[in-house]
């Protein structure tokens, strides 16, 4: 009798004890709200290859994707908090305010927002990638590749994030080949593959031989492969659409954030910060390089993105002059997070000007 | 045998039951669909369009979704009614949008009762000059109204993404584009705490009552379906055709401008670049589906609605597809227009004849 006692005390301690690990380490469930379809193979689909990710961490997900930045999103955000997600994380900056608003409703929900800047709430935590690392590795490429001295650069939007990038590749361009120039064409879109290859054919048509995107779809690197020139992949490897064309591809890398993060809320560790990783953390990676690039510029490539990881090498080292030839960052000195987040001016060699 | 005979005169009866035949026809599919996809048709059906109004908050979400789509789709009506194909609704929410979101920028850090309604006017003046375009075009230049209407539509976007990337941008913002925040005193009164339906649900049914007195006691109304029914009729009976295709544009300018209105000081406070998920095309088939009668529109406004929010909830309870809430808005257009067939056909059974 004793003996069974003890026996059934033990094991329902040991059942108690799993039960309570288990529910604790696998119960968390996280949400993921997409601005485009999970097939983009660019923005969205990376963010989605970082939710499987977190799936094969034992962690429950759901996602709702092509979630409009307008009224809706506020909607669904209530929705997934509302039905027993545990974290959140929003992929678009537009769902910044949205965002905000249903944290401070749902104070036990942790709520994570992409590329924005607002904490309203202790809840909310903010990250972003460092791409412009991964520019920096881009232009080293495209100024040794060319032949032309033109690089071409469809960008999107003329906010600090784009500015950023086009700056950091043109720097690390101008290093290698001081006698390169950047055009830049505005298609004022994340995704629209039929703007994205005018834009990329109108900088073929003014002798540009690398061309460089800061937009998502694949269209720009079809039609280099077409005109017979070079590219690299935005986002995902496009090196599969491209196989000519593309040199190497920028790889948005949310995986392991997201683990980390659904983890911190399993054991209770999660807190508010703002998180901007780069090679180093893994969140920005460098796709292989293609065969055509000379073995001395593969082996600076691998040296540069191994001294970008290790803090070595910043892609904002002084002395960089604005278009006027105003001294930016001086000599010796690197660029600090509060000019690089708030960028909004071209350095030296970049042509044109600024949208506004 | 069955013979296929042409009605005398198009059915009243059937005229008023061929939508809820399409929405049960779309049902019917959209389960078929379901189930071809691999998922349970009455669960996916059930998370479709019963668990997203099963509660108070759902419901008010309901409305808070049809009140754009409504009101836009009761200023379609007078164009559609009378022969004008306005089909750049959503260009004309987009600058009544702009419009009164320019109004309340002014007044970003003023409070006072006076901003609310300067704002709501902006909205309808801006929506009435926009869709004032194709009107006048039409009448002084015999220009094709759709496509003038549909071109807009594009330019409105790209003033928009202009203003908000670039002038209009919130200054403390670091250049992302969104404009600041609106003042409370230019955002519609909340009704119910802690809910999001806002005041602009009587802008629609005071657009409903009006538009049912102006189509079925007026003589404009009386006038708008004649030429509705035959041009040469309306010019036979001299009615002044240029000054109607005008009025019926400006007020159907008026509505979608008011439908921006609603969703950028209610709960969007803000103008950023998407302040629309395509509210002016969707409320088309919102006109159609409620047979341009006012009282049809707010049934066929709330069906429409329910097609959102039910792809969202699908989506996170059985990982159904979001797009699926598009196929279903093509389905019941779709349906709606075959079943308009049965209007002016009957089907007959003879004995058959050896």
């Amino acid at each position: 009798m004793h003996k069974i006692f003890i026996r059934s005390f033990v094991s329902s301690l040991v059942l108690l004890f799993t039960l309570t690990v288990g529910a604790v380490a696998k119960d968390v469930k996280a949400a993921f709200v997409y601005i485009g379809p999970t097939g983009d193979h660019g923005w969205t689909y990376q963010h989605d290859v970082g939710r499987k990710a977190v799936e094969d961490a034992g962690f429950k997900t759901t996602y709702v994707e092509g979630v409009p930045e307008s009224a809706d999103a506020e909607r669904v955000l209530r929705q997934l908090a509302n039905s027993g997600h545990d974290i959140i994380f929003t992929t678009s900056f537009g769902y910044m305010n949205p965002t905000n608003k249903v944290a401070k409703e749902f104070p036990n929900v942790k709520f994570e927002h992409a590329t924005g800047y607002k904490r309203e709430h202790s809840n909310v935590s903010t990250y972003a990638a460092r791409f412009y690392e991964g520019r920096t590795i881009l232009g080293t490429i495209a100024g040794t590749m060319t032949k032309s001295n033109v690089i071409g650069y469809v960008a999107s939007f003329p906010i600090p994030e784009v500015i950023r990038g086009i700056n950091s590749f043109t720097l690390a361009a101008q290093k290698v080949n001081p006698n390169i120039k950047t055009k830049i064409v505005w298609a004022f879109t994340w995704y629209d593959p039929g703007k994205e290859a005018e834009a990329a054919k109108a900088l073929i048509d003014q002798g540009a031989d690398v061309i460089a995107q800061h937009t998502d779809s694949t269209a720009i690197v079809q039609i280099a492969e077409k005109a017979g020139i070079y590219a690299f992949g935005q986002a995902s490897d496009m090196d599969k659409f491209a196989p000519k064309a593309v040199l190497t591809s920028v790889e948005n890398n949310w995986g392991p954030y997201y683990v980390d993060r659904v983890k911190a809320v399993a054991n209770g560790t999660w807190s508010q910060k703002d998180t901007w990783h780069g090679i180093g953390d893994g969140m920005v990676v460098i796709s292989g390089l293609d065969s055509q690039m000379p073995a001395d510029l593969q082996s600076k490539v691998k040296k540069l993105q191994a001294d970008l990881a290790s803090g070595k090498v910043h892609s904002f080292t002084g002395p960089i002059y604005d278009q006027k030839g105003n001294l930016m960052v001086a000599e010796g000195k690197t660029a600090d997070d509060g000019m690089l987040a708030g960028m909004m001016t071209y350095v030296k060699g970049v042509e044109g000007d600024i949208p506004n | 045998m069955i013979q296929i005979v042409k009605r005398d005169q198009p059915s009243r009866v059937v005229f008023f039951l061929t939508p809820v035949l399409a929405i049960l026809l779309t049902l019917i599919a959209g389960g078929l669909i379901f189930y071809i996809l691999g998922f349970k048709p009455f669960e996916a059906l059930k998370f479709f369009f019963i668990v997203p109004i099963a509660d108070m908050y759902g419901f008010s979400e309901l409305l808070l979704k049809a009140t754009p789509l409504c009101l836009i789709a009761i200023g379609l009506s007078f164009c559609f009614k009378s022969n004008n194909w306005n089909i750049g609704a959503e260009g004309q929410l987009t600058f009544g949008a702009i419009v009164s979101g320019g109004v309340a920028l002014l007044f970003y850090n003023q409070e006072g009762f006076y901003i609310l309604p300067i704002v709501i006017f902006a909205g309808a003046i801006g929506g009435m000059l926009y869709a004032s375009i194709p009107a006048i075009l039409k009448t002084y230049f015999n220009t094709n109204e759709i496509l003038v209407s549909l071109m807009l539509v594009y330019v409105s976007k790209l003033i928009l993404d202009y203003l908000v990337v670039g002038p209009w941008s919130n200054p403390e913002g670091f250049n992302f584009p969104e404009t600041r925040q609106f003042s409370d005193s230019a955002r519609l009164p909340i009704l119910i705490e802690g809910l999001r339906i806002h005041a602009g649900i009587f802008l629609a049914l005071a657009a409903v009552a009006i538009s049912w007195f102006i189509f079925y006691k007026t003589y404009l109304g009386f006038q708008m379906k004649v030429s509705g029914f035959s041009l040469k009729t309306a010019k036979y009976a001299g009615y002044k055709g240029k000054k109607m295709i005008i009025l019926v544009f400006l007020i159907s300018g008026a509505c979608a401008g008011l439908a921006g209105v609603g969703e950028i000081t209610g709960p969007i406070g803000q103008l950023h670049r998407e302040i629309s998920p395509d509210y002016g095309f969707t409320a088309i088939i919102v006109a159609f589906l409620g047979r341009l009668h006012p009282v049809g529109i707010i049934f066929a406004s709330l069906v429409v609605a329910i097609t959102y929010l039910g792809a969202e909830t699908a989506q996170i309870f059985m990982q159904i597809p979001k797009y699926t809430g598009q196929v279903f808005q093509g389905m019941i257009l779709f349906f709606l227009l075959a079943s308009d067939y049965l209007l002016f056909f009957k089907f007959k059974f003879v004995g058959s004849k050896k």
